[in-house]
């Protein structure tokens, strides 16, 4: 194996464990989003959610911003077929992320449109959790690809059975992960509402999660039989039902940290399956795009992982040390 | 329709309208930092005040640079996807390192300016300022690092029809970075100050809140007067960057039809491209030469040297070039203004003066959308100069009426969002430095 070929591994990692801190870190705030129209019965309840996210959301984001980023620099031919293959998908995507940004603001200083901005909140946080799944389903079942690597169907393309299972079962898992963490930063009744919310949604998570393991056994040759994607399935369910057991007694972190943990392993059984490719082609064509023909140079993911060697650390440590500063229930 | 040209007015309206908060937010992280520097010192609760009112402003501000930012990171997927895979070795990873190193400590740190007042020492707090005004600043030199590498690559070698990098630190520095870095940040500075300058006048000519706004405006009419004057200098040095790097650009700018010894410099007119000719034009005579070259008689190429299909628009080009420099020469006369009502002690009771600045308070960023408009289409047809035409950076599978689609979206969705924006920044600025609360309110 020469440093290229290393290099692409590591890239390939890098990437996962980006998108992997997305969906730890920004799926609270965007399940809590989603959830916001039906978790808070009045204003005190907002402002106390709102508070809950409000000073970590965008720096969540940013794990959105620098996936794309090192995507796009590790390996831009994948950056470029998705994004152009997937235009209208990913464009519904970004109006939602860009009223998504602006409507916990909006909210709170332009009253008179607040169901307005309520409701753009939750949406706008609704869209992306859906449909980075349906995304990741397509270019994990595979997508129809030309040999100039562009993507050959359409928008009604993107919409088979087994993405959309994808799709649903990444959103279930966001929002009972929005209602561990809003049990985690709320008191009273709201902490109650956010508990049985997560009960509740933990079923749906469940049954999404069965349906996809039989569709993958449909869809996707061989998936079963890898140990790797076993590992990820145990560490989703034992996260799950730990976090289960926990959610009945008065301990808020646990089911916090357990469907955290459900996330990773996810990402596991996505990439173990996935790897060595980044977008699969459908049909047996073969025209895959792996880490092998769509990477940058082998200079560029040696600065790129300088780059993320000096940054990364930093970015971790400075970000559990806001956290920090934030712990413990908002008090408002 | 072209899905090429398409294209191209997507990017122009998200970046452009991108393009109006960061600017805006590199001037206010530093009248912060400046304002909690003399608080930390000082422990005048006056001074706490009117960085608690200007964090507000600058929370919202952000917000907007958000939304509308996240769009562009992905554009390039989206829209460019040749471009992607034609320079994605060079181009992508500023725009990663931008995320890894700016975006994260620039959120975060926002994150505790704004929620976390009463929750980290005075130490931590002026650490969280510095590190937003660091983190805002360093965000503008990745970004502008990327689109330098576009006005003048380097550092690179073409393989197999993509450009591969073999150096990055000449890439990174390539010859026009540090200069437009540095003339963007002025750009800003001047952005946030004279921004700043225009809420503290209103509240002066009102007669309210004066306790806060005079040292407010003071401050900012310091900082103005000295970046106004300064951004002469950098613009100076990017003229003879540009003109030396990309001399077409230059003659496009200054509308040259023909190489000439002595080249006047044109101040106003209007260029017939038709015609080869500037119509009603006034120009000072041997100037350009003198700016350029420190030389009244020396050539400076003109138009006719290069092929007719790798021009820009003169037209634009000429006034998009010659609208900024003329708003930037109105800073600098409002600045030296400054500057004698000042020494003469009249700063706070000259209201026709006080009226001018609230008046001028959007100049700036027209003029930081001029520049940025001569810099991006005064480089056409190239995406990258002389590497990539903008025909050929496109993508291929994206039909034009989803790209027309997608315009008229963002069309209205950044029109709503700019009549709420400015909705609620006024009456942010109505209800003034004494009712500020941080964070979301429910009442």
């Amino acid at each position: 194996m020469d440093t290229l070929q290393v290099l692409q591994i590591i890239w390939f990692f890098l990437i996962g464990i980006l998108l992997a801190g997305y969906s730890v870190l920004d799926g609270f705030d965007l399940g809590i989003g989603i959830l916001l129209p039906f978790m808070a019965k009045d204003k005190n309840d907002t402002v106390a959610l709102f508070t809950a996210i409000g000073p970590v959301w965008d720096g969540n984001e940013v794990w959105l911003l620098t996936a794309g980023g090192a995507l796009f620099a590790a390996f831009p031919h994948a950056y470029a077929t998705v994004f152009s293959g997937f235009y209208l998908a990913l464009m519904l995507v970004l109006f939602a992320l860009i009223f998504r940004a602006v409507s916990l603001e909006f909210w709170s200083l332009d009253e008179p449109r607040r169901s307005f901005w309520k409701w753009a909140f939750a949406i706008g946080s609704l869209l992306p959790s859906l449909l980075f799944g349906v995304a990741l389903g397509n270019v994990v079942e595979g997508i129809p690809l030309s040999d100039s690597m562009e993507f050959t169907g359409s928008f009604f393309t993107l919409l088979r059975p087994f993405p959309i299972a994808v799709g649903l079962t990444g959103l279930s898992a966001i929002l009972v992960h929005g209602c561990t963490y809003a049990a985690l930063k709320t008191e009273g009744p709201l902490h109650d509402r956010a508990r049985l919310m997560g009960k509740r949604l933990w079923i749906l998570f469940l049954i999404m999660l069965i349906i996809s393991a039989i569709m993958s056994g449909l869809y996707l040759p061989g998936s079963l039989k890898s140990p790797l994607g076993w590992i990820g399935a145990a560490v989703v369910i034992i996260s799950l039902v730990i976090g289960r057991v926990w959610m009945g007694r008065t301990n808020d972190k646990v089911p916090f940290l357990m469907t955290s943990l459900s996330f990773i392993g996810l990402w596991g059984i996505a990439g173990s399956y996935q790897f060595p490719h980044l977008v699969k082609a459908a049909g047996g064509s073969g025209l895959h795009l792996s880490i092998y023909n769509s990477s940058s140079s082998e200079l560029t993911l040696t600065v790129m992982l300088t780059i993320a060697a000096i940054g990364m650390p930093m970015v971790l440590v400075y970000t559990v040390y806001a956290y920090r500063i934030f712990k413990g229930k908002v008090n408002l | 329709m072209d899905p090429v040209l398409l294209s191209r007015i997507q990017f122009g309206l998200t970046a452009g309208f991108h393009f109006i908060f960061p600017p805006l937010t590199l001037g206010l992280s530093l009248v912060i930092l400046i304002l909690e520097i003399i608080y930390y010192t000082s422990d005048s609760e006056l001074y706490k005040k009117i960085s608690t009112f200007m964090v507000k402003i600058m929370g919202l501000v952000f917000v907007m640079g958000v939304a509308t930012g996240i769009v562009l990171e992905f554009s390039f997927g989206t829209n460019w996807s040749n471009y992607s895979r034609m320079v994605g070795d060079i181009f992508g990873a500023p725009l990663a390192a931008e995320g890894i190193f700016a975006f994260f400590m620039e959120s975060v740190f926002l994150g505790i300016l704004i929620f976390g007042r009463n929750r980290v020492s005075k130490r931590f707090y002026l650490l969280s300022v510095f590190l937003v005004f660091f983190a805002s600043h360093l965000s503008g030199l990745w970004i502008i690092i990327a689109n330098s590498w576009m006005q003048t690559p380097a550092g690179y070698t073409i393989e197999g029809g993509r450009a591969v990098l073999t150096n990055f630190y000449e890439a990174a520095l390539n010859g026009s970075t540090i200069v437009r870095f540095l003339h963007t940040i002025i750009g800003g500075w001047i952005t946030g100050t004279l921004f700043t300058a225009g809420v503290s006048s209103w509240y002066l000519l009102k007669e309210r809140d004066t306790e806060a706004a005079r040292p407010l405006l003071s401050l900012a009419l310091w900082i103005f007067t000295a970046t106004a004057i300064i951004q002469f200098v950098s613009g100076h040095s990017h003229s003879v960057q540009v003109a030396k790097t990309q001399p077409e650009k230059m003659a496009a700018f200054e509308a040259l039809w023909q190489s000439r010894a002595g080249a006047p410099m044109s101040v106003i007119g209007i260029p017939d491209t038709a015609a080869k000719k500037t119509r009603f034009e006034i120009a000072v005579p041997k100037l350009l030469s003198i700016a350029i070259y420190f030389d009244p008689n020396a050539t400076v190429q003109g138009l006719n040297e290069f092929q007719p299909d790798e021009l820009p628009s003169v037209f634009i080009s000429y006034l998009t070039y010659h609208g900024m420099i003329g708003l930037g020469s109105f800073f600098a006369l409002l600045a030296l203004i400054a500057l004698i009502l000042r020494f003469r002690n009249r700063l706070f009771d000259s209201r026709w003066y006080l009226w001018i600045l609230v008046l001028a308070t959007p100049l700036p960023f027209i003029s930081n959308e001029l520049g940025w408009m001569s810099a991006e289409i005064g480089r056409q047809p190239w995406a990258v100069y002389r590497v990539l035409k903008t025909i050929d950076a496109a993508s291929v599978v994206v039909p034009a009426g989803q790209i027309l689609f997608t315009i008229i979206m963002f069309s209205v969705i950044y029109l709503l969002l700019f009549a709420v924006f400015i909705k609620i920044l006024v009456s942010i600025v109505k209800k003034g430095p004494d009712n500020v609360t941080l964070g979301y309110i429910g009442e």
